[in-house]
């Protein structure tokens, strides 16, 4: 189980434990969260759930893949800390992660 | 039942019933939501059924849109393992097999598609399956493995998912096509061609024009598929995917409008100001083609799930999307935007050998459609540039040195 706090674009907060194992994506869908769509439920294929990573959290959360990073590229509201969710692997290593949604999902 | 009729009935379960139920919720809709289900499963994906849940890689619980206490939580009442038989649209209320009738206020049909079968003899052989369901995806699974032989009888893009999980599982696999080449429906000659030579390359043999006229059993149990001209290809388990018709008699019994899929408006609102139909069931329009058509995909449920969300709960419409759907296949990742209508030619970026290219549909300046295979960049920006109906130049565009962000400026 690891913390994960989603914020929305809006500033409204989630605070979720997420089971280890679980995307960052699935954790948001599985709770029900806006702005974290998912449509193609994380193939990396579709880029519907772009979050911005906490600045403090960016390097624990791992490397792109160059496939993400190429559907991010064309995402909108793209920034450095940008990732998808769905690349992100909850880990132990990850209890009090911090993301946010942006604009283009709300 | 009832006597004030408030609240969403949902018949169907499935992605989109699943997904317009959580985003009703979302958006602040208090009313009661029913949402109502032949199979015994809480809503869930289909998509991995055929590649990633088939090989291994994912279980039931990542297979489940939301987790099964989200239902009561969210105040959604979820009627599984049954069937709603009759809709009443002048008492505004819903048969169920088993004899319950519920009321509603507004309706929602999202009763999907079903899986064709082939009325020929041998058909009902054990070993004799079709994909739509996890059922079916249990019972498929359980027949392949090492030495396994899978025979595809429908070269679409579930039976080429399924041949590409098959071999991953340590068996063999042949796909017998009834056109002269696979994905003929929906996709373009270049992409069967590389989709064909790409399995080919890994083992899978294809039989194109095939006419399929028996299943040939032993036991009870299906040990060939007989061709047209008296061949019989040996396998140990045959899959159809022959196309999937839209569960729609409820709405047509109920007299709304049925044209191939139940015919919806922009909101997926049918004829009835009380009814939505969102999923694989509908046929909608599509503005960007000027036309209607019947789209089978997640990203059109999610789309229609959101439409109707966004009417009964009184919120602005959601912007028009541009349609999209992807496959996997080994180590292929193929994505698929846009609908290739009125398309006068097709234009191959990238490199069809080393399987990083897209197949762009031109009319005109325009990009009707886009098949990308390991090509992200190709299909996100050939998506947007399709949304936007955006002219580009087709030199540039099929100059690979030139980047995508450079070809849309």
């Amino acid at each position: 189980m690891a913390k994960v706090t989603y914020v929305e674009h809006s500033g409204a907060e989630h605070v979720i434990d997420v089971k280890t194992g679980l995307s960052v994506m699935e954790g948001a869908v599985k709770h029900n969260i806006p702005g974290i769509d998912a449509d193609c439920g994380g193939a990396c294929a579709c880029a519907t759930c772009h979050v911005y990573v906490d600045e403090a959290w960016v390097a624990k959360t791992g490397e792109k893949s160059a496939m993400e990073e190429s559907m991010l590229d064309f995402a909108e509201n793209v920034e450095p800390t940008s990732r998808l969710s769905c690349q992100i692997k909850v880990t132990d290593a990850l209890d009090g992660l911090i993301i946010r949604m942006p604009e283009s999902q709300h | 039942m009832s006597e004030t009729h408030s609240g969403t009935l949902i018949i169907g379960a499935g992605h989109a019933g699943g997904t317009v139920a959580a985003l009703l919720r979302q958006y602040g809709y208090e009313a009661p939501i029913a949402m109502v289900g032949e199979e015994p499963l809480a809503p869930y994906q289909r998509p991995p059924l055929s590649k990633a849940w088939l090989k291994g890689e994912a279980d039931a619980d990542s297979l489940a849109l939301r987790p099964d206490s989200f239902y009561a939580e969210a105040n959604i009442d979820l009627v599984l393992g049954v069937r709603a038989t009759t809709i009443h649209r002048a008492a505004k209320t819903a048969d169920l097999s088993g004899g319950r009738t519920l009321p509603y206020e507004t309706l929602i049909i999202a009763t999907g598609a079903r899986a064709r079968t082939l009325p020929i003899p041998g058909a009902d052989l054990r070993g004799v399956l079709t994909l739509r369901s996890a059922a079916d995806a249990e019972a498929l699974k359980a027949l392949l493995g090492p030495g396994k032989r899978l025979a595809v009888i429908g070269g679409g893009y579930i039976g080429l998912e399924a041949t590409a999980s098959a071999l991953a599982l340590g068996g063999s696999a042949v796909v017998l096509e009834r056109e002269p080449r696979i994905l003929a429906r929906v996709s373009c000659e270049a992409l069967s061609t590389f989709f064909t030579d790409y399995h080919r390359a890994r083992g899978v043999a294809f039989e194109v024009n095939a006419m399929v006229e028996s299943l040939e059993g032993a036991g009870g149990h299906v040990t060939g598929v007989r061709l047209a001209g008296g061949r019989t290809i040996a396998c140990d388990v045959a899959l159809i995917g022959v196309g999937a018709p839209p569960n729609e008699e409820i709405a047509r019994d109920a007299g709304l409008e049925c044209a191939g899929g139940i015919v919806v408006d922009e909101h997926a609102r049918t004829a009835d100001p009380a009814i939505f139909a969102i999923g694989d069931v509908t046929k909608r329009p599509l503005a960007l083609y000027q036309r209607s058509f019947r789209l089978e995909s997640v990203a059109n449920a999610l789309e229609q799930a959101r439409q109707a969300a966004c009417a009964i709960t009184g919120r602005p419409a959601p912007a028009q999307e541009v349609t999209w759907n992807w496959s996997d296949q080994y180590d292929l990742k193929y994505q698929f935007a846009g609908m290739p209508f009125d398309v006068d030619d097709v234009l191959v970026r990238g490199d069809m050998a080393a399987a990083k290219f897209a197949v762009f549909h031109l009319k005109g300046d325009l990009i009707q459609a886009v098949e990308a295979v390991n090509a992200p960049a190709e299909f996100m920006m050939g998506k947007r540039l399709i949304g936007e109906r955006r002219p580009i130049s087709r030199e540039r565009l099929a100059d690979t040195t030139i980047s995508m962000k450079e070809v849309a400026a």
